[in-house]
Parts: structure tokens; C-alpha cells; sequence
């Protein structure tokens, strides 16, 4: 238990990090919303300044760092000047609208690539090793962009796909089944791209660290205790590799927000990546915070999930951490 | 009687990073019978654990059984389809490697693992198969099996682990055990034990043993027969009293010399030089032709450089590979 | 006369953050006081985890003690300050059970048993070669060896590179913990001529650690049996051998495997 506890206040230690240096930041860049507004000739000098220090945006930046702080600590994440409402429901709407995407694409890419690292390790070396390591080498090579850009072209040429978007015009009017085929057929190319992103990465970890736990004296003892060739795979070296697995599953919950900007961005998906992008160019700084910092919150927990199922899933971990 | 376990002109290679063969085991023959022990004893490089390993076709991928037969209850193992070999494998023969702190699966409770070899044997229900596994680890351990049976093996001591790799090679009461240096890192009264065990199994199971060791005596009060294994070839085998009190071959008594005497009766020979065996173990990978103890006996002679000494018989179930002993 | 090394009332906590095993819940040293005259050998005995090797650290200065006493040639080691210390490491060498892992696999021969002279910073480079040279040859390892790499050595080299290492910086005092117990008895035996050859060459004293009971007897002069953290039983060998007192001893004597009847003669032709 102490464990976690120490684990915990660390992360939280590390959000405080980000949040600071986030604001200091967004903060510091050149210019702000107010600078664009007051180019423009048909909003008053005045108006301009009162909405200024509506925001406190002469306040020094320590008072609106501290101001800012206190709102959060009240769940409030500040106000969207571009949007002209809060940051909150426009960062949840988005962000839904992303773990959408994100989540299917993770379990799609885990549930294919630990049975194919497995067979893989199974024949090292063999012919379906090699063509599987060469297909996972190319993918890997090849940019996310260029793979989101090709499988938007395959939309276009081929109208099997929507090419972008979340959801078609008169999505409100349909029935409840259409509307799921209809934001499924949405999902369609973006997971798609998502998964080709992620899952050649997998399967090698998958295959390196089975093929290790292969070579493993104990595996060698339940071979000859006649343990059937399936549960070998999958009960034993499959097991006694999880441990990199789980750190990289950590990994893998840890970028749910933040892994699929590109994609989103390319395929009009309205997730947070696209929100992100005009809020930095639009300096609307508390989108960019509050963007940053659920990201943040997502990576920390997703470490900090990595750390609980090490220590679930190894016991040799949990005799040590309770030594200490 | 036909034997349980015959081997005859076993050869067994390993092949190197180039691709060449280099021999680890040459012309090993030898029988057991039911309920016998037989200790197979030998240093470094004399093929031992090959020789375990190879028994059981468990040899890693660069080796190979290049020539011979193992008869194992009139069938030959060296023929097995897989699916035979993987119900002998646990089933008829219990095997239990070396180094019991990486032979058990890091993080699974070691009842478990013991249930799990009964499993892939017999289809027997899951209430069925904690009793029968209960059952087991309270014979071995007969004040804390429960407790044992839900550690990981990393909180078990040596002789703990061990006696659970022995849990795991008898639980489908196979009718052959081999033990790969089953004693190698525990103390000296835990060896006992062990040792101890292993004559308990074979009274009340009628488990013939194979073990395997490379301290002659370590055996000599539980083996029927000893088999000394110089090089990767049989240099002697017959039964332990003989073989240790009048060793024929050259290298069994240079072995024996080796030991430090027994203490007990020693007087004055303490601090004293013991005799050694002149030269180090032989380099298998390179070719030689001749005995291959020739280099560092003390009794060689002519022929023993350009051939190779077949087995002779000199006594009852005793056999030796020396010219000394023309046939 | 006094001896070389003398330990009095020696405890030693284990070091907390190890998971100690379940059943130990006394000190790794308990009081322990011991003393070995120069030139012989004492032979340490005991189970695992009787404290022999955190006793073998301690001498070696590689681990202070929670309390006691270490004398070695008069002088307090265990209240030294660390840099007085160093000065009379070279008087005590340890060499251990596992080659493989005392020894760094990519060095040759040559370079691990140079190492030393190269630390000290007084020797020429051909100066460094020719004293490690002449070490190795008196361990016996050959001229065509100096140059292989300790991975390319057998076990009973390896343990032979470790002694010349050891020899190198001329010690008064050498602790073996358990030195022979992973070779080959045919090994075991060249090594333990080879040791008391250099004994009586070099008035080396030993303190020989292992739980086999019958090479302890066959090298010591004084044996100690350790139990528990504490020196049980301890006296000249020959006593202990004929008339054990303390049960640890006897049990230990009891479970040492011995051939019946050692054979001295070949068969006769």
C-alpha cells in the first residue's frame, strides 16, 4: 500500500511539473487573442481593455498562474476566448469523441498482436517469422501521415469509406441502428490507421520477449513434463513475459489522448488533436492548458496503471516492495 | 526380465556456430531395470546432462542424436511420434533438471505448477485434481503443504524448490525418474534428505532413478549401480560396492584417489598432497583418435593412442572400456 | 605468539531493505570471536545462512560490523577510517565461489592479474606484464594461456586466475569462501595441492569457508563450526574430527558423503 502511495504523490508532484511549465509557457508565447482582437478597426479600444481585464490578463503572471490553479482545484478549467465558453465541455466532448477512437484502435492492436508475437516467437527464424518481421519493419518505417493520408485517398477513390468527419448530415433523424452503422463506418479509417500505427510495434515487443522466455530453463522443464504445446505458449512464456508487456500497456493507455492528433487532424475526426492545434495557433491559452494537462492525466495514470499490474501480476516485485 | 530402459550406441552431437559437429556422447549403451538406481557419475564435459537431456529427446536446437536406440518399455523413444514423446514426458518418465531456482516458473505458485503437469495427463476435474496435488505436496511436505502450495518459488528455500520439482516429475507416478544433479546446491544435510527421498520413492513407488551427479560419493549408499561417463563415453559401469571398492577402470581410481580421504580414519594424511589427475578435461571438438583418457593415465600403453576400447565384461552387470581388460 | 588475525565479539545486523528470509529473525552475526595464527589455515563450517560468508565480508573489510572487533596484526581494522583501510586491503585477499562472476569475461589472464599492479601506479607497463607473468606461471597457468580471455577458461583455470589475483599484491591473509565448492572433485583436488603448495612457499595463512566437511579436514589445521550466527564449536582439527561435541558439528559430519573404502592401488596386471 505504501507503495502506491508513494507511486501516487509522485504523479502528482509531476502534474503540478507540467501544469506550471504549460502555463509559463502558453504564457510567454508572443501575442495573444486580445492582440488579433484589437486589429480589428469595429471593436472598440475600450472593449478591448474590459474584456482584458475580465481575463486578468495584466495581472502578473505568478497571481493568474495561482488563480488558475484554485479554478481547477474547483474543476473549473478556465475560459475558451475562441469558443467563448468555458474549456470543460468543450475538452469532454472532444475528448469523448477521441477515446472513441483511441480505445477500439487499442484493443483491435493488443488482441492482434500478442497472438501474432506469440506465433511469431514460436517459429523464430523460420519462414512466417521472417515474412511477419518484414511486414512489421515496413509499417514501421512508413509515417503515420503517409499511412492516414493513403487510406483517405482509398476513401476517395474507392467511396467505400466516409472520407472524414464523425458523423453524416442527418445523423439526428435516423434510427438508433443506423446511427451506430453510420458512426462505425466513420470509425472505419481512422482505427484502421491508428492500429497500422501502433500494432507493428507490439507484435515485435510481443515476439522479442516471448522468444526470450522460450529460451527459459523453466520452459525447457515443462517441455519435458509434457505441458501441451498451447498452454507452454500461452500459460508459461506468454506469462513470464508479461512483465514489458505491462509496462508498454502502460504505455499504450498513457497515450489514449495524445497518440492520435495526426490522425484526427488529417481525417477531420473532431477529437482533442484538431481542438489543440487551433487553440495554439489562436493562443486561446486555457484550451491549450487544460488539452495539455488531460493528456498529462492520462499519461501519469497510465503509468501509475502499468506499476499496479506489475505489482498484481509479479510477486516477486511485491516481495520486494514490501522489504523496503 | 527385459529391462525398463535400454540404451544402446547412443551418439550425440552439438553443432557450432559453423555448422560442424562436435561429439558430446559416443557409443553409450547401458540398461536399468525396474527399481534399480543407477548413478550416472561424471566431471564437466563428460556429456552427463547431454546424456539426461538426450533420453528424452530435450536437447536444445543445435544438438542432435545422430545414431542409437532407447528402448524405454520396449519401445524406442528415438522413434516416438510427438504426441507419444509428450505423454511419456511426465507421464512414464518424471524428469527433474538442474538448478531448481530457474527450473520453476518465476511467477506462479508452485502448486500450480504441480497440478498443471497432472493436467496434461489426465482429464480429471478441477476439484479432483487440487485433491490428487494436496495429496502430493502433503507427502513431501508433511508440516506446511498448504502454505507451500500457494508460494512463488522465489520464497521457498533450495530444498524446498527441489522437493517440488520432485512433486512434479512422480505426480502422474511415472515408472522412471531421471534426476540431473538433483542435490548440486543444497547443503550437506539437506542432500541427505534428498537423498533420503529418493529411497523412500523407490521403496514405496518402485520408481527406477537415474541420478546423476559428479561426486561418486555422494551415491554410494544409494545406487545399485554405478555408470562412470569420462568424455561422452561409458568408461565403466557396475554395481556401486565393486566399482568403488576395486574401480578397473584407469579413471575411476584416479577419481576415486581424488577424493580426500576418509576423514575418520585419516591420520597424517592430512595437509598432504592428494593424488591428482595429471592435464584437464579433454577438448571434445577436437578430433582424436584412440582412448580418450589416454593423454592423462598413469597406465597407458601403445595401442591406447590409435584405438578406441570397446566394453568388456569383468564381473556380473560389470563392464569396462579399457585394453587393460582385453575382451 | 600473536596471531595474524583475531575477532572478537563480532554482530552484525542484516542490512535493512534485504527481504530476509521468514525464518531468520536473529543477526547475521552474533558475537562471534575467532582467531587464526599466522601461516596455518582455519576451516570455517556451516549451513547456508549460519553467517559464514557475511563473517568472510566483514575480515575483508568489504562490510562493517554492527559492533566488535576485527585485529589484524595488532591493528583495529573495523575502527579504521575508510582511507586507512584501503592502505591494508592489499594485506587481505578474498577470493570467491564463482568465477565467472569475480572475474570480468572480457579481460585476458594477463590483464585481470596486471590489474592490481596498474592500481598501485609504481610499475612500468613491461614492469606490470613480467610480475604477472611470473604469478600466473606459479599458479600454473602457461605462457600459451596469458593471453585468453577469462571466458575461455575452464572452471579450475578460472579459479586459478583468481588466486594468482589474489597473490598479486603480496597478502598476509587469504579468505576462500567456498573457492572449490562449483569445480570437479578431479579439479578440486589440483586446486587444494596447488594452495598448499603456496602455503609452505609463501607463508600465506587461509581462512577456508565451505560446508564441505571433508576438504576442511583435509586443509586445516583449526576448524570453527558456525551456526546461527555464532561459532558453535571450534579447536584443532583433529579433535573436532574424533570427538565432535556440539550437535551442528556431528550432524554436519554425518551428512558429509564419503566413499567406503578409498582404493590406493591400481588392480593389479
Amino acid at each position: 500500500m505504501r507503495y502506491f502511495l508513494r507511486r501516487a504523490l509522485h504523479a502528482v508532484f509531476l502534474l503540478f511539473g507540467v501544469s506550471l511549465l504549460t502555463f509559463l509557457f502558453s504564457a510567454l508565447t508572443p501575442g495573444n487573442y486580445f492582440d488579433e482582437m484589437r486589429l480589428n478597426p469595429q471593436i472598440s479600444k475600450a472593449t478591448v481593455a474590459a474584456l482584458r481585464a475580465q481575463y486578468q490578463l495584466d495581472r502578473p503572471l505568478p497571481v493568474r498562474y495561482l488563480h488558475w490553479l484554485n479554478a481547477v482545484a474547483h474543476g473549473e478549467l478556465g475560459f475558451s476566448f475562441a469558443y467563448n465558453s468555458p474549456v470543460g465541455p468543450i475538452l469532454w466532448v472532444r475528448a469523448r469523441n477521441t477515446l472513441l477512437l483511441t480505445i477500439t484502435a487499442m484493443l483491435l492492436a493488443w488482441l492482434l498482436a500478442l497472438p501474432l508475437g506469440v506465433w511469431s516467437a514460436s517459429r523464430l527464424g523460420r519462414a512466417p517469422d521472417r515474412i511477419l518481421s518484414g511486414t512489421t519493419a515496413t509499417l514501421l518505417v512508413i509515417p503515420e501521415l503517409v499511412l492516414a493520408l493513403g487510406l483517405l485517398i482509398l476513401a476517395v477513390r474507392t467511396h467505400w469509406f466516409p472520407t472524414g468527419g464523425l458523423v453524416s448530415v442527418g445523423f439526428e433523424s435516423v434510427s438508433p441502428l443506423q446511427k451506430l452503422q453510420d458512426l462505425a463506418s466513420h470509425m472505419v479509417l481512422p482505427v484502421t490507421a491508428l492500429v497500422l500505427g501502433t500494432l507493428p510495434m507490439l507484435v515485435r515487443h510481443v515476439r522479442a520477449s516471448v522468444a526470450e522466455a522460450l529460451q527459459a530453463p523453466f520452459l525447457r522443464a515443462a517441455v519435458g513434463h509434457g505441458i501441451p504445446r498451447r498452454k507452454l505458449l500461452y500459460g508459461y512464456a506468454l506469462r513470464a513475459a508479461a512483465n514489458p508487456l505491462i509496462s508498454l500497456f502502460g504505455f499504450s493507455v498513457g497515450t489514449l489522448l495524445s497518440g492520435s492528433l495526426l490522425v484526427e487532424v488529417v481525417m477531420s475526426w473532431p477529437g482533442v488533436g484538431p481542438l489543440l492545434v487551433e487553440a495554439i495557433l489562436a493562443r486561446d491559452l486555457f484550451v491549450v492548458i487544460g488539452g495539455v494537462l488531460l493528456s498529462m492525466i492520462f499519461l501519469v495514470g497510465g503509468n501509475l496503471l502499468a506499476d499496479a499490474l506489475l505489482y498484481w501480476a509479479d510477486p516477486r516485485i511485491r516481495t520486494a516492495a514490501s522489504a523496503k | 526380465m527385459t529391462p525398463l530402459l535400454e540404451v544402446q550406441g547412443l551418439h550425440v552431437a552439438y553443432a557450432d556456430r559453423m555448422g560442424e559437429f562436435c561429439p558430446a556422447l559416443a557409443g553409450v549403451s547401458f540398461d536399468l531395470g525396474s527399481g534399480e538406481i543407477l548413478a550416472i557419475v561424471g566431471e564437466s564435459g563428460s556429456g552427463k546432462s547431454t546424456l539426461a537431456a538426450a533420453l528424452l529427446r530435450l536437447l536444445p536446437s543445435n544438438g542432435k542424436i545422430q545414431q542409437g536406440t532407447v528402448l524405454f518399455e520396449g519401445k524406442n523413444l528415438l522413434d516416438a511420434s510427438p504426441q507419444d514423446l509428450r505423454r511419456i514426458r511426465g507421464g512414464r518418465i518424471g524428469l527433474i533438471f538442474q538448478e531448481p531456482s530457474s527450473s520453476l516458473h518465476p511467477t506462479m505458485r508452485v502448486g500450480q505448477q504441480v497440478s498443471d503437469v497432472l493436467a496434461a495427463h489426465e482429464s480429471l476435474g478441477r476439484r479432483t485434481l487440487s485433491e490428487r496435488t494436496n495429496q502430493l505436496l502433503a507427502t513431501l511436505f508433511p508440516a506446511d503443504a498448504a502454505r507451500i502450495s500457494v508460494s512463488y518459488p522465489h520464497e521457498l528455500s533450495g530444498g524446498q524448490r527441489q522437493r517440488v520439482l520432485i512433486a512434479q516429475a512422480i505426480t502422474c507416478g511415472p515408472s522412471l525418474l531421471i534426476a540431473d544433479e538433483p542435490t548440486a546446491s543444497l547443503d550437506p544435510t539437506t542432500q541427505q534428505e534428498i537423498l533420503q527421498l529418493f529411497e523412500t520413492l523407490r521403496q514405496n513407488l518402485g520408481l527406477a532413478i537415474i541420478l546423476i551427479t559428479h561426486n561418486p560419493a555422494l551415491l554410494a549408499s544409494l545406487a545399485d549401480r554405478l555408470l562412470v561417463l569420462y568424455a561422452g563415453r561409458v568408461a565403466e559401469i557396475g554395481p556401486t560396492a565393486q566399482v568403488l571398492a576395486a574401480p578397473k577402470h584407469p579413471y575411476t581410481a584416479a577419481l576415486l584417489r581424488c577424493l580426500p580421504s576418509d576423514f575418520a580414519k585419516s591420520q597424517g594424511t592430512r595437509k598432504a598432497k592428494l593424488q591428482v589427475i595429471p592435464g584437464d578435461a579433454p577438448d571434445l571438438s577436437l578430433h582424436a583418435q584412440g582412448c580418450r583418457f589416454e593423454p592423462r593415465c598413469a597406465v597407458r600403453m601403445e595401442m591406447c593412442k590409435s584405438d578406441e576400447p570397446e566394453a568388456v565384461a569383468v564381473g556380473e552387470r560389470h563392464e569396462v572400456s579399457c585394453f587393460k581388460f582385453p575382451g | 605468539m600473536r596471531p595474524l588475525l583475531r575477532v572478537e565479539n563480532l554482530v552484525k545486523h542484516y542490512a535493512a531493505g534485504r527481504p530476509s528470509p521468514p525464518k531468520n529473525k536473529f543477526p547475521a552475526l552474533d558475537g562471534v570471536s575467532l582467531s587464526i595464527r599466522a601461516r596455518t589455515t582455519l576451516a570455517l563450517v556451516g549451513e547456508s545462512g549460519s553467517g559464514k560468508s557475511t563473517l568472510a565480508r566483514c575480515i575483508a573489510c568489504l562490510e562493517h560490523p554492527s559492533s566488535g572487533s576485527i585485529w589484524f596484526e595488532g591493528v583495529d581494522v573495523a575502527g579504521l577510517h575508510e582511507n586507512q583501510q584501503r592502505l591494508l586491503r592489499p594485506q587481505i585477499q578474498l577470493v570467491f565461489q564463482d568465477p565467472a562472476s569475480s572475474l570480468n569475461p572480457r579481460w585476458t589472464a594477463l590483464e585481470i592479474v596486471s590489474e592490481p599492479f596498474f592500481v598501485q601506479g609504481r610499475f612500468s607497463k613491461q614492469e606490470r606484464s613480467d610480475k604477472a607473468c611470473a604469478w600466473l606461471d606459479h599458479v600454473g597457468i602457461s605462457r600459451k594461456m596469458v593471453s585468453r580471455r577469462a571466458d575461455e577458461l575452464s572452471g579450475g583455470q578460472k579459479q586459478r586466475l583468481a588466486i594468482a589475483r589474489a597473490l598479486a599484491l603480496e597478502p598476509k591473509l587469504i579468505v576462500l569462501d567456498e573457492a572449490l565448492s562449483a569445480l570437479d572433485y578431479s579439479v578440486q583436488a589440483q586446486i587444494s595441492n596447488l594452495l598448499l603448495e603456496l602455503q609452505s612457499s609463501l607463508g600465506l595463512t587461509y581462512l577456508f569457508i565451505t560446508h564441505d566437511f571433508a576438504m576442511a579436514a583435509h586443509l586445516a589445521d583449526e576448524i570453527a563450526v558456525m551456526d546461527h550466527g555464532r561459532i558453535v564449536e571450534s579447536g584443532p582439527a583433529e579433535r573436532i574430527l574424533r570427538s565432535p561435541g556440539h550437535h551442528a558439528t556431528r550432524s554436519l559430519l554425518a551428512a558429509t558423503p564419503r566413499v567406503p573404502e578409498t582404493p590406493t592401488i591400481l588392480v593389479n596386471f
